[in-house]
């Protein structure tokens, strides 16, 4: 432990001190994976070993990759990993353009009607839209049992909305007027001074607005009367809490039903953390640190 | 948190109106006509807040009436406040104030120090590869929808979960947690413990990595111990963090979320799982009884902003900024 240089005011902590923090994170961190840990072992676990230890696995004897095939074998949940991967992509897409439009324009200090426009944005905030009359404006303008159900309701979020808006004002204005005394629009200089400085931030945006989209789910429950329109989350839910049903063999599965729910968790969790190390990246760099805590 | 932001950027610019390349006032024409562009990149992004927030807000009337579908709200028959007097004299809406306010009571004793303790502990380690490890994995909870961590709750604490498999391999009689009534609140704040006191600890972190390292130095030459060392210089410098943090959930208090109460509601009945956003869908959309679900959801919304402007106002009163200025 020595090689880490403690403050001279501080000194070394004893080793009960040290030994009792390494204890204590060693917890939190096995907190955390272990659940993890026993869905993967157990959707990746012979079905037999599966049902013989009453329900999951830690250890699997022998890899199994059935629940797999068969859940991905053009079924339900097959569609509806690629319904969510279509709403994540197009909504993100979306999100974004909209977000940046809207925190740019309002990014600038003498936009016409800016103030007005920021406070009834900001509003809104304070106020989220009821549960039913947000149902009926989404009923209203003709998005029921449309994918757009999913996206339109949620495109833009006041905190991501307020995270770009600070960024784009801490740009110099120096860099903008030298573009504008060189003839450049207000749009080519979002496109060619501005977003290019913005990269870091727009990823963790864009991020942040993947990961919504992906683990949405209830929504789908009120707006979508079609069951074959339902994105992974809903899917999901089905999976757990209809765990009872299953386990009685209603589906004529050949896979234990543990090790398919558990399949469809993995399935569920993975896209989360494949990109999880891309947003770890920008936590480091410390943008969304700064973001935070202005 | 970042709505402190807003208050400062937002106000009237100062420095760039007075920079030397800025164009004189121009007329409102002309203005409007140099910004052209800038409103057509901002209109998309209105149009979004003008019909699905203020859209729903106006369509908060249905509270006011006895709402049909087949009518619509322009055609059904208006009620005043019939739903509102109604609402005061169910017991199955107090129910659920009352399983509302002791989650979020309990979510305020032990969901809400958890990080500061976590914080805390990250930020004495000294070595930088432990540190970042640790963080990495606590904040992955965050990003999980709560259908995952609900199946991974189950998974572990369920009935033929990993824990009871466990205990009944040590001979000791298994434990009900899930589905159990009684022990359904402590497991949602279990939950969101586990789920959210990771990505927590970040505000605590930023504050305790700007704490001036030439205090500690003098506590520590007027020999303060390590207790003291937290007690005057650590926990004073992170005040006004805690009070903004602290501020900002009691003007939630009643925003205890609704997914993760939605999806484990069933498994345990109305009476002990209905906490006030499951009663407005349960309501509105299994019972089809519109109108007074909204009611139920307008009072919850105007109690949340009547919270936040009392919290502000505390939040002024310890000296502190609080979310916006008045």
């Amino acid at each position: 432990m020595s090689r880490f240089a403690y403050p001279a005011w501080q000194g070394r902590p004893s080793f009960a001190v040290r030994t009792a923090k390494v204890v204590a994170l060693a917890v939190i961190v096995a907190l955390v994976i272990f659940p993890l840990w026993a869905v993967v072992s157990t959707s990746l676990a012979d079905p037999q070993e599966v049902i013989d230890n009453g329900g999951w696995v830690i250890w699997p004897s022998r890899f199994d990759v059935g629940a797999y095939r068969e859940i991905l074998d053009g079924g339900i949940v097959t569609r509806a990993l690629l319904v969510s991967a279509g709403i994540t992509t197009v909504g993100t897409a979306l999100s974004l353009t909209c977000t940046i439009g809207l925190a740019y324009a309002l990014s600038r200090p003498r936009l016409y009607g800016g103030k007005p426009i920021l406070l009834l944005v900001l509003f809104t905030f304070l106020f989220p839209p009821g549960m039913v009359p947000l149902f009926l404006v989404v009923n209203g303008v003709g998005l029921f049992d449309q994918y757009a159900a999913l996206i339109l309701p949620f495109l833009i979020n006041v905190f991501n909305l307020v995270v770009m808006r600070g960024f784009f004002q801490s740009i110099p204005e120096e860099l903008l007027e030298a573009a504008r005394l060189d003839g450049a629009g207000e749009f080519a200089m979002l496109r060619r001074i501005v977003l290019p400085l913005s990269k870091a931030v727009i990823a963790v945006v864009g991020l942040f607005y993947a990961v919504a989209y992906w683990n949405r789910f209830f929504e789908a429950i009120i707006y979508f009367n079609d069951q074959t329109k339902w994105p992974i989350g809903t899917v999901l839910r089905q999976y757990v809490t209809g765990g009872a049903a299953l386990a009685e063999g209603g589906e004529g599965t050949v896979s234990s039903p543990q090790s398919i729910q558990m399949a469809v968790v993995v399935l569920a969790t993975l896209p989360i953390v494949c990109v999880y190390p891309f947003l770890q990246r920008y936590f480091v760099k410390g943008v969304l640190t700064g973001a935070l805590k202005s | 948190m970042v709505m402190t932001r807003v208050r400062e950027s937002g106000g009237i610019p100062t420095t760039s109106a007075s920079e030397p390349g800025a164009t004189p006032p121009a007329r409102p024409g002309r203005r409007l006509r140099a910004d052209l562009v800038l409103l057509l990149l901002l209109l998309p992004g209105l149009l979004y807040f003008l019909v699905f927030h203020y859209g729903a807000l106006f369509g908060n009337v249905l509270a006011f009436q006895d709402y049909v579908p087949f009518l619509g709200v322009r055609d059904s028959a208006w009620v005043g406040f019939a739903h509102f007097e109604r609402m005061f004299t169910d017991p199955l809406f107090w129910s659920a104030v009352a399983n509302t306010v002791l989650i979020a009571l309990l979510q305020l004793i032990f969901f809400f120090p958890a990080p500061l303790a976590l914080a805390l502990l990250l930020h004495s380690i000294v070595g930088d590869t432990i540190r970042k490890f640790v963080q990495s994995v606590v904040y992955l909870p965050h990003f999980l929808s709560w259908v995952i961590v609900i199946a991974l709750f189950q998974h572990m604490l369920g009935g033929a979960g990993v824990v009871n498999g466990w205990l009944a391999d040590l001979g000791v009689g298994g434990i009900e947690i899930i589905g159990n009534p009684d022990a359904y609140k402590p497991l949602v704040v279990a939950q969101v413990i586990w789920k959210e006191c990771g990505w927590a600890t970040i505000i605590f972190l930023a504050a305790l990595a700007n704490i001036d390292e030439q205090m500690y130095e003098a506590a520590a030459l007027d020999g303060a111990s390590w207790w003291r060392r937290l007690w005057h210089v650590t926990l004073p410098a992170i005040r006004p963090v805690i009070i903004l943090l602290l501020v900002l959930r009691l003007g939630e208090f009643l925003s205890i979320g609704f997914e993760q109460f939605f999806l484990q509601r069933q498994s345990v009945g109305a009476e002990a799982g209905e906490v006030l956003d499951t009663f407005v869908y349960y309501t509105g959309f299994a019972s089809g009884d519109f109108g007074y679900a909204a009611a139920v959801g307008l009072f919850k919304g105007v109690i949340g902003v009547a919270l936040i402007y009392a919290a502000n106002r505390v939040a002024h009163r310890f000296g502190e900024q609080g979310i916006y200025r008045s």
